[in-house]
């Protein structure tokens, strides 16, 4: 007998013995909580600016549910929106109301809100622009304004850096700032991450992202000298902002209800949703409907 | 005993053996038909496939004309990219995918050439040592590595060199001429390796110097595929997404110049597909976009092969 056979046999043997411990704690384990017991799969699909608070509270719920098969991924809010309308993924992530999507019958989907997200304008640091004018940020991003000195700034030439057409982040930021008028075109970028890396490194580079998304390397704009901050956001003096909405369709599973009621528990919304740079539904004192009328609540 | 009886089924069957011989086929035959049955289905899948992905894009493709009602010519030539609105012109990606292609081509291409000729005739021991390692390497690199590199380093030096954010055209053809060079250098290598012999010794035999000989008969006998080479080279540079989009600015505007934004086919597929829902114009505009991907890749490969066929008249005369 050579030696590759007998460690084999050894590693066999183990596997034996471990699978007789798992199944001996499973047993007594499944006698204390036999009633909660959930199982099922759950697929939650679409918005990237979603997806790493969806990840990470995945991965929680499935340390508490070993037997849910929980997958989280990406794909943006189109891909949610469709995938979960055409019954194929449980959970549909989106940035956006159903209702803002051509294409998707809002009515047949049920809105869970998960959380907000805050955006901000974001400028080179080069500009020395730290505050506008709501009305200037208008014409910048339509083209009317095109050097930094127009409004206080540098003698540079503006440069703007869109999200994608139909990005659930432009959609947002074109709602509160541009209010119907249409951008000037320019370039597009399908990230934050990229926004992020380009506005930082490029002279006179101006964009907007979500609030986790800021670092030292850029300037994140006021507005009307209301600062970007969470608590802007929650009284909506702030006004970009966004909820992170999970869709179903018909009743969800069982698993998929306790997931989404997982999302809304303090556990998540006061540590998890914070930590990540989000901010938690609980906190926000208004609301704001499809149409982005804002009501107090 | 049992050895009896062993023989004697032995004789047996040998009495039936020539009938049966003649009657039934062999292990050899059989494992023939095997072998056809395996390469068969393996070629009726892969049939399946392809013709199945033409049909789905195609269908998918053409459902911007019938569905939504796009007229062709409008697609084709407008210059407003704004599918939300309802706006599709594809005229800016087309021409800024054939700018970066072209533009890629022709800066690859002496490169390439001179590349190939060192080593082949200049000095085959250490090309075939030092660089064909180099290009097998350039081959393995994957695409997402030239883009951050475009990004990091090439977008930076544009901008400190002609002006503006860096982004644009220009970025684009640095970054896919590293691309398309090997593939460019090493088809080049092997048609000009496949130049007979006879050839360059009858050149140098008529006095001809090295200089001559390559440029006159080597190079002129090797131009089909050379030209080849080329071809494939553009088929690559114009499929490639991630490293163009990284670096181009992707800007759904005509192209002025080759230092602002612009966009290709591509990027715009990327940046556009995760944010359209399916079976709207917004989507079916893209899948038009992929139609008119697959088309030129079929035509370059057209080009490829007349090219070729053209090259062997040449040979036999």
């Amino acid at each position: 007998m050579n030696k590759g056979s007998k460690v084999a046999i050894g590693i066999a043997a183990l596997s034996f013995l471990l699978v007789g411990c798992g199944k001996a704690t499973s047993s007594t384990s499944s006698k204390s909580s036999s009633s909660e017991a959930l199982s099922g799969k759950v697929t939650a699909v679409g918005s990237t600016a979603l997806q790493p608070l969806a990840a990470k509270a995945g991965a929680n719920f499935q340390a508490k549910n070993s037997k849910v098969n929980l997958t989280v991924q990406g794909g943006g809010s189109g891909t949610g929106l469709s995938q979960v309308q055409a019954g194929a993924v449980s959970i549909g992530n989106s940035d956006i109301f159903a209702e803002e999507k051509e294409g998707i019958k809002a009515d047949k989907l049920t809105d869970h809100k998960v959380a907000v997200v805050g955006m901000a304008p974001v400028v080179n640091k080069d500009t020395g622009i730290k505050n506008l004018k709501m009305a200037q940020l208008k014409q910048i991003f339509t083209g009317k304004i095109t050097n930094w000195k127009e409004v206080g700034g540098k003698n540079q030439k503006i440069v703007i850096i869109n999200r994608a057409q139909g990005s659930g982040t432009r959609a947002t930021f074109e709602n509160a700032v541009l209010k119907g008028a249409t951008a000037v075109k320019s370039q597009e970028q399908d990230s934050n991450g990229a926004v992020q890396k380009i506005v930082s490194s490029t002279p006179g580079a101006v964009s907007y992202l979500a609030f986790s998304y800021f670092t030292s390397k850029l300037q994140a704009v006021s507005i009307n000298n209301v600062t970007p901050t969470d608590n802007n956001v929650e009284n909506n003096k702030w006004q970009i902002w966004s909820y992170e909405h999970m869709y179903t369709k018909g009743t969800p599973d069982k698993a998929t209800a306790a997931f989404l009621k997982y999302m809304d528990s303090k556990t998540v919304q006061n540590s998890l949703v914070k930590d990540m740079g989000y901010i938690s539904i609980h906190d926000m004192k208004v609301t704001k409907d499809a149409k982005g009328t804002v009501t107090q609540n | 005993m049992e050895q009896t009886n062993f023989q004697l089924k032995n004789q047996k069957t040998q009495s039936n053996d020539w009938s049966a011989r003649l009657h039934h086929a062999t292990r050899a035959t059989r494992e023939d038909w095997m072998g056809k049955g395996i390469s068969y289905l393996c070629i009726g899948v892969i049939i399946l496939v392809v013709a199945s992905m033409l049909w789905f894009i195609t269908s998918k493709g053409i459902a911007t004309f019938t569905q939504n009602h796009v007229s062709l010519v409008k697609f084709l030539t407008g210059t407003n990219w704004a599918p939300d609105q309802g706006q599709i012109g594809a005229l800016p990606m087309i021409v800024g995918s054939f700018a970066v292609t072209f533009a890629a081509a022709i800066v690859a291409t002496p490169f390439a050439v001179g590349t190939a000729i060192f080593m082949t005739e200049i000095s085959p021991n250490r090309g075939r040592k030092l660089l064909q390692p180099v290009i097998e390497l350039l081959v393995g690199i994957p695409s997402v590595v030239y883009g951050f590199i475009g990004l990091a380093v090439v977008v930076p030096f544009m901008r400190h060199l002609v002006g503006g954010s860096g982004f644009g055209i220009i970025s684009a053809t640095f970054v896919l001429f590293v691309m398309v060079l090997p593939t460019i250098t090493s088809m080049t290598v092997d048609s000009l390796r496949a130049v007979p012999r006879h050839f360059k010794e009858a050149s140098l035999a008529l006095g001809a110097t090295r200089w001559q000989t390559v440029s006159r008969v080597i190079l002129r006998s090797a131009t089909p595929g050379i030209l080849t080479a080329v071809i494939f080279g553009m088929a690559r540079a114009f499929g490639e997404a991630l490293a163009v989009q990284m670096v181009i600015g992707n800007a759904a505007i005509m192209p002025k110049n080759l230092i602002s934004p612009a966009s290709t086919l591509t990027s715009q597929l990327t940046t556009g597909i995760g944010d359209t829902i399916d079976g709207t114009l917004p989507n079916n505009a893209l899948w038009s976009l992929a139609l008119i991907l697959l088309l030129m890749s079929l035509f370059f490969n057209a080009l490829v092969r007349v090219i070729a066929k053209r090259g062997q008249l040449k040979h036999e005369r």
